[in-house]
């Protein structure tokens, strides 16, 4: 074969580049711009995309919907609570290294077992799964402290370098929300290499034709296997990450009702776009917020308000967005 | 030596036997049209060869080595590869991306997570000589769902073809196209597949394509062979004339 330069199919353009720095850059600068409880908002708005983007790896890439994903997100929250109770560990990175070797165990674990399945049983098997864990959390509350949950204080960050400090808020807003926003630049990076490369194009295959990516070589059970690994994996960085700016973790992250509220970041944003869950997720995160503090309705009112979303925006926002930009593209051309 | 052989091969369905004690040969570069009225056990035959399901009993021998009990995968690697009756494709995929997944998946790159697609400038540009081949180029940045049936049944063997098979099973290449499309489908892949020397067994009703683009014709009836000949010998066949070819045309 003949080393020949062909127009990219789906690469990384200049003006996607570009835009991507100005984004990161826009982020980074927001601490000085906005106040601090507004950082912090962003900052769980950064995790929960963590979390999505490694659930659309199965919901929109690979086609399979997860209503178990909170376990992952558990399973990062209490391996780091656990972590501090037990070993009295306070660095993140350490933290993060028990994450990643966590979530790989229980994401081979309850993959090995829910790979072999598509569609519905797939999600209900990863909803079953998923409320086993809710269950051993609620219930061995001598180890995980029930529905009281575990205390998670203030980390060390980077090997110790940035110690904690007496201004926990300030500490969160700063400190700990740059060290979030390096890490979902991170994830969103390795994200987007994943998906175009060609196993992310294999499991487009798997999720498109099943049968024809059979016959074209593809072991379906094997490369789903290792998409539900990486997918368990991000959504457990997230949640190791969520459990310090918290300060608490409860079973109620491994309960279902929170599975579904990283399928509606997926799907609001638009989990055909790999965009989607990003903008999903912080928005699903500011609507919660400030529903959470104008009624004591909020579930009522936040459901409403959902539900005339994906009615209106049946493509996600990132959808509706590129629609509209496309036809304004179109009418200023024609 | 024969390129394929199956010994004694059987599937049953319940009670219906769909592959019945078949002795099926096929020699190398040979293009061969396996025909029979619905339900004869054609598809059948291929799916148990090609492994989309296992026989319940024979034997399967490709180049004299035993892939009875090899993965699908394995198959293909051996060197079988096959298109489908009912299109199947990639369809949110363009058609580039569907023949590169092909060869991706052939040059087991399929496995590689931490390297941009877009890096194998070499899968791309066999991508594009294929689809070229095929008469696709122009159509190439398209997802597949949004081109016409013939050119779909084109890119189901294009597909096929990019995984360099030794053996390709093409299961009715030109049906739901048009009469004209038809003639133009198959001499776009018999020229492929002959330029290529690749062996060829094609399941097709259409009797004028039979006999005008295969080497030697197999007749299948209730699961079994019933004809084994030249285009020629075939056509004098008065049990293959009487039960097949007049089933068929009608």
């Amino acid at each position: 074969m003949s080393t020949v330069a062909i127009p990219l199919t789906q690469g990384l353009s200049i003006k996607t580049v570009a835009w991507a720095v100005l984004i990161a850059a826009a982020l980074a600068l927001l601490p000085f711009a906005v106040g601090e409880y507004q950082t912090i908002l962003l900052a769980y708005g950064l995790i929960f995309a963590i979390a999505a983007l490694g659930l659309n790896l199965l919901l929109g890439y690979t086609g399979l919907l997860s209503f178990g994903h909170a376990a992952f997100f558990g399973t990062g929250a209490y391996v780091v609570a656990l972590m501090v109770k037990y070993f009295h560990v306070q660095s993140m990175e350490l933290f993060l290294l028990g994450t990643v070797g966590a979530s790989l165990v229980v994401a081979f674990l309850f993959g090995f077992v829910s790979v072999r399945y598509t569609k519905i049983f797939f999600s209900i098997l990863n909803l079953a799964l998923s409320q086993v864990l809710w269950s051993l959390a609620y219930k061995f509350y001598w180890v995980t402290g029930g529905s009281d949950g575990l205390r998670v204080p203030t980390p060390t960050l980077l090997g110790g370098a940035i110690g904690v400090t007496d201004d926990k808020i300030h500490f969160l807003s700063h400190a700990y929300y740059y060290y979030v926003l390096v890490l979902f630049l991170a994830c969103v990076l390795v994200m987007w290499v994943i998906v175009h490369s060609p196993f992310g194009k294999a499991l487009q295959a798997i999720r498109d034709n099943e049968t024809r990516a059979r016959f074209v070589g593809i072991r379906i059970r094997q490369y789903r296997l290792v998409a539900y690994l990486v997918s368990g994996v991000f959504t457990g960085i997230a949640g190791a990450l969520w459990v310090p700016l918290n300060g608490l973790t409860t079973p109620d992250i491994l309960y279902w009702p929170f599975s579904g509220e990283i399928v509606f970041m997926c799907v609001l944003g638009g989990f055909q776009y790999f965009t989607g869950p990003i903008v999903g997720a912080v928005v699903f995160n500011y609507l919660k917020s400030w529903v959470v503090g104008a009624t004591t309705y909020w579930q009522a009112l936040l459901g409403i308000i959902l539900v005339v979303l994906v009615l209106a925006l049946p493509t996600g926002i990132v959808g509706t967005a590129k629609r509209i930009i496309d036809k304004a593209r179109r009418a200023a051309s024609a | 030596m024969n390129l394929l052989e199956t010994r004694k091969l059987t599937k049953y369905f319940g009670d219906t036997h769909a592959v019945d004690n078949v002795d099926f040969k096929v020699g190398e570069g040979e293009v061969v049209a396996l025909i029979g009225a619905n339900g004869a056990g054609k598809t059948s035959l291929v799916n148990v060869i090609s492994g989309f399901f296992p026989p319940d009993s024979g034997q399967i021998l490709f180049r004299g080595v035993d892939v009875t009990n090899l993965r699908v995968d394995e198959r293909i690697k051996a060197g079988i590869a096959r298109s489908f009756q009912i299109v199947n494709l990639f369809d949110q995929l363009t058609l580039l991306d569907n023949v590169a997944l092909s060869i991706f998946s052939r040059e087991d790159a399929t496995k590689t997570l931490w390297l941009v697609a877009d890096r194998f400038g070499p899968v791309w540009q066999e991508a594009v000589d294929i689809l070229r081949q095929f008469g696709l180029e122009r159509t190439r940045a398209i997802v597949a769902g949004g081109i016409s049936q013939g050119e779909r049944k084109l890119l189901d063997v294009a597909v096929a073809y990019a995984l360099r098979p030794q053996l390709l099973f093409l299961d009715e290449p030109t049906s739901g196209v048009s009469t004209r499309d038809k003639a133009q489908i198959m001499d776009i892949v018999t020229s492929v597949v002959r330029s290529r020397k690749i062996t060829a067994v094609i399941i097709e009703h259409d009797m004028d394509i039979v006999f005008k683009y295969s080497d030697r014709i197999v007749a299948m009836q209730d699961g079994k062979i019933l004809a084994d000949g030249t285009p020629d010998e075939i056509r004098r066949n008065k049990a293959v004339t009487n039960t097949l070819i007049g089933a068929v045309d009608a």
